[in-house]
């Protein structure tokens, strides 16, 4: 199990020294520049552009910026935003990074309450009326874009019924405590479910498909033939085995799901890390798209990690190789 | 008391079971179409026959472990010491299944739960049905495994299936069934998954234990050689009913069904040279499309226009031994002398 863990961390240090080059190459070849914009209007002297441009390093070869790059980010220093009044851009993430991370967790944790009582329910009592239905969501929440949901939620629950606000992440200034909390919850509902919607129906299917496999495997008939009841046949040594490729797969998941948030984040003007990575990218303020790029692609290969460490705890198959 | 032979007392009694299967395109399989025996305590009765006869669809019916909603038994009684197991709710079933009856599956590996320790997994039936706690299951695990020849079995309670070989396996298999004292243990093919040297060891273990146990078993198999080498008894098995039920020793010395003819007579045997394994023409039928009268009829060498009218009866042609073929309604022809000829000349 360490070997395993040990061994798949060392695997972990190239690949992201991999996606960095990848992230720095991106932002290095993309045309422009943030003083692009300036060259059209003839009150600016053009050499002056050049020496801003000398002062940001835009003119130094790649290997140079590379590295200079690499060893700030080394230091936690992601370069100052050429936007946000020259913010720097750690400062940035940091301050839009949890409100990102409320709503990726609050749609895992949907995609988890809903998809598994219902999948299971669709494995003890396939073609049921409830099945049929969760077959027809499954159809809908993977046919309908992410946007669109988002605009149709708005629409009925924030519009028509009022239930819930369509925009931000908190309504008033100066709330605290439970107020706060149950401001910022209400504020997650609407963008969560959306951002959840695709997953939840892949996973109910999922979690269907894989136990109604397991079920009709040979070792579910030796544990009845030992005369387990119902109960432990379905909850203990069924789901067991049929959640390992789940899992598995929720890692993925869960480092998807930084970057899933960028149009749920658009469509409900929610302050996190997606509408921040939009802002920048229509400013051209390359360092902060390349910090968030950086920061997307590293919760990826940890979402990765977690799925090869989840995968060997939950099936001793791989933990004794 | 246990250990005490207690002979010809029968355990299990199943009489006129009928287990059909419905299909998808709604034609229903009879894979056990009227099927009676009894189980003798103390005995091993094989059932033999070619793959699809309907084996593994008897031993599951009396598990009560069909596939629901498309398996069904429709008709019948199977009787365990008298009690009717048809008639039992799903709960008392389940008192029934690894507590009395103990079963071993032919693919060893495949029927432990690769996610659960071996000694988690023998345990299960004794905190179960023995109401043992926790420490004193995995005590008696590791017991149960010593008992089924695996010596290092405090390490062995701690492993997972994988980690262990297929004859490893099948024991800790056989341990599981034997682990709450069952008084019928039913086997369906359980070395054919395994290597030829190791069939032998697992096959005498089973019989040793089925001694010390005084418990019965029910050896599925196709294989006419594990018949021979572990049962006293043998019922041959064909298009879902059985044809011919005797002693070991009878039917190998005396075989009346010309099927079963046919199967001894496809077994090798180093004592006669024969130039090509003889073996039955044709196919089993499917279970949905059985012929009309004798099931074997299209294969049968001596089949005569009687036989396609009805199904023949089982019956007793002498002591203790049954066929179901209307060449021994009065004794009068034996298919056998044929076959004979061919192997002695
Ligand atoms: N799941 C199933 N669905 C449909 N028909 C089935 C199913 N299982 C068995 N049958 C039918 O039941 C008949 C008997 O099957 P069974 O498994 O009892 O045969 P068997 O004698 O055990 O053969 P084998 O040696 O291959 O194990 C088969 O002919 C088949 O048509
Ligand atoms: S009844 Fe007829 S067809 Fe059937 S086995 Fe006997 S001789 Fe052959
Ligand atoms: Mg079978």
């Amino acid at each position: 199990m360490y070997i395993y863990v040990i061994r798949r961390i060392l695997l972990f240090i190239p690949m992201l020294i991999a996606v960095s080059f990848i992230v720095f190459m991106l932002a290095f070849i993309a045309p422009g520049d943030p003083l692009t914009g300036e060259r059209i209007d003839p009150a600016v002297d053009a050499e002056v552009l050049d020496q801003r441009r000398e002062a940001l390093g835009i003119n130094d070869p790649f290997y140079v910026q590379y590295f200079d790059w690499l060893g700030s980010v080394a230091k936690g220093e992601l370069g100052n935003s050429i936007n946000y009044n020259s913010r720097t851009v750690e400062g940035l993430i940091l301050s839009r990074i949890d409100n990102t991370l409320y709503l990726s967790v609050f749609s895992l944790l949907f995609t988890i309450i809903v998809a598994l009582p219902i999948g299971i329910y669709s494995a003890r009592k396939p073609y049921s009326l409830l099945d049929y239905g969760a077959t027809t969501f499954a159809f809908l929440g993977l046919a309908i874009p992410n946007f669109f949901a988002g605009l149709l939620l708005i629409y009925v629950f924030a519009f028509q019924l009022g239930w819930f606000p369509s925009q931000g992440s908190v309504s008033t200034v100066g709330l605290s405590g439970f107020d706060y909390f149950f401001d910022k919850i209400r504020h997650l509902i609407l963008p969560g479910t959306t951002l959840g919607l695709a997953s939840t129906a892949i996973y109910m299917r999922y979690i269907r498909s894989e136990m109604l496999d397991v079920m009709t495997s040979d070792f579910i008939r030796a544990v009845k033939a030992k005369g387990m009841g119902n109960r432990s046949v379905l909850y203990k040594h069924t789901l067991r085995n049929a959640l390992i490729p789940v899992i598995t797969l929720l890692g993925f998941e869960f480092g998807m799901l930084l970057s899933g948030a960028v149009i749920t984040e658009a469509v409900f003007n929610y302050p996190g890390l997606g509408t921040l990575f939009l802002d920048s990218i229509i400013n051209r303020d390359y360092p902060v798209i390349m910090g968030i790029n950086l920061i997307l692609s590293v919760t990826i290969l940890v979402g990765n990690l977690l799925a090869d460490i989840c995968y060997a705890v939950v099936d001793p198959r791989i933990r004794y190789d | 008391m246990r250990g005490v032979y207690m002979k010809n007392e029968p355990l299990l009694e199943v009489n006129g079971l009928k287990t059909y299967i419905t299909l998808e395109n709604k034609k229903q399989a009879k894979a056990v179409d009227g099927v009676d025996f009894v189980i003798h305590k103390g005995e091993t009765t094989a059932l033999v026959g070619e793959s699809g006869s309907g084996k593994s669809m008897t031993s599951m019916s009396i598990m009560r472990l069909i596939p629901e909603p498309s398996g069904k038994i429709v008709e019948g009684s199977i009787k365990l010491e008298g009690k009717e197991l048809l008639k039992l709710s799903e709960k008392q079933m389940e008192k029934v299944r690894g507590n009395e009856i103990g079963m071993i599956f032919q693919d060893p590996h495949s029927s432990l739960n690769p996610v659960f320790t071996i000694g988690m997994q023998i345990a299960e039936p004794l905190r179960k049905h023995k109401k043992m706690k926790k420490k004193e299951a995995y005590k008696k695990a590791v017991e149960l495994l010593v008992m089924a020849g695996l010596p290092n079995a405090d390490q062995i309670v701690k492993m997972y299936p994988h980690q262990l070989s297929g004859g490893m396996v099948q024991r800790v298999v056989i341990a599981i069934a034997m682990s709450c004292d069952p008084k019928l243990i039913i086997a369906d093919e359980p070395t054919t998954a395994l290597d030829v040297t190791i069939q032998s060891q697992i096959l005498g273990l089973m019989t040793e234990l089925k001694d010390q146990t005084n418990s019965a078993v029910l050896m599925i198999t196709h294989d006419i050689g594990v018949v021979s080498e572990a049962a006293d008894k043998v019922m041959v098995m064909y298009g879902g009913q059985i044809v011919e039920k005797a002693s070991v020793k009878e039917l190998f010395r005396n075989p009346k069904h010309p099927y079963t003819i046919g199967l001894l007579a496809s077994v090798p045997r180093i004592e006669v040279e024969q130039e090509r394994l003889e073996s039955i023409q044709g196919t089993v039928p499917p279970s949905h499309a059985f012929p009309k009268g004798c099931r074997f009829a299209p294969r049968c060498k001596h089949a005569i226009e009687a036989c396609t009218k009805t199904v023949p009866e089982l019956i007793e042609s002498s002591n203790d031994h049954e066929v179901r073929c209307i060449l021994y309604r009065g004794e009068e022809t034996r298919p056998c002398d044929n076959h004979e000829q061919r192997n002695t000349n």
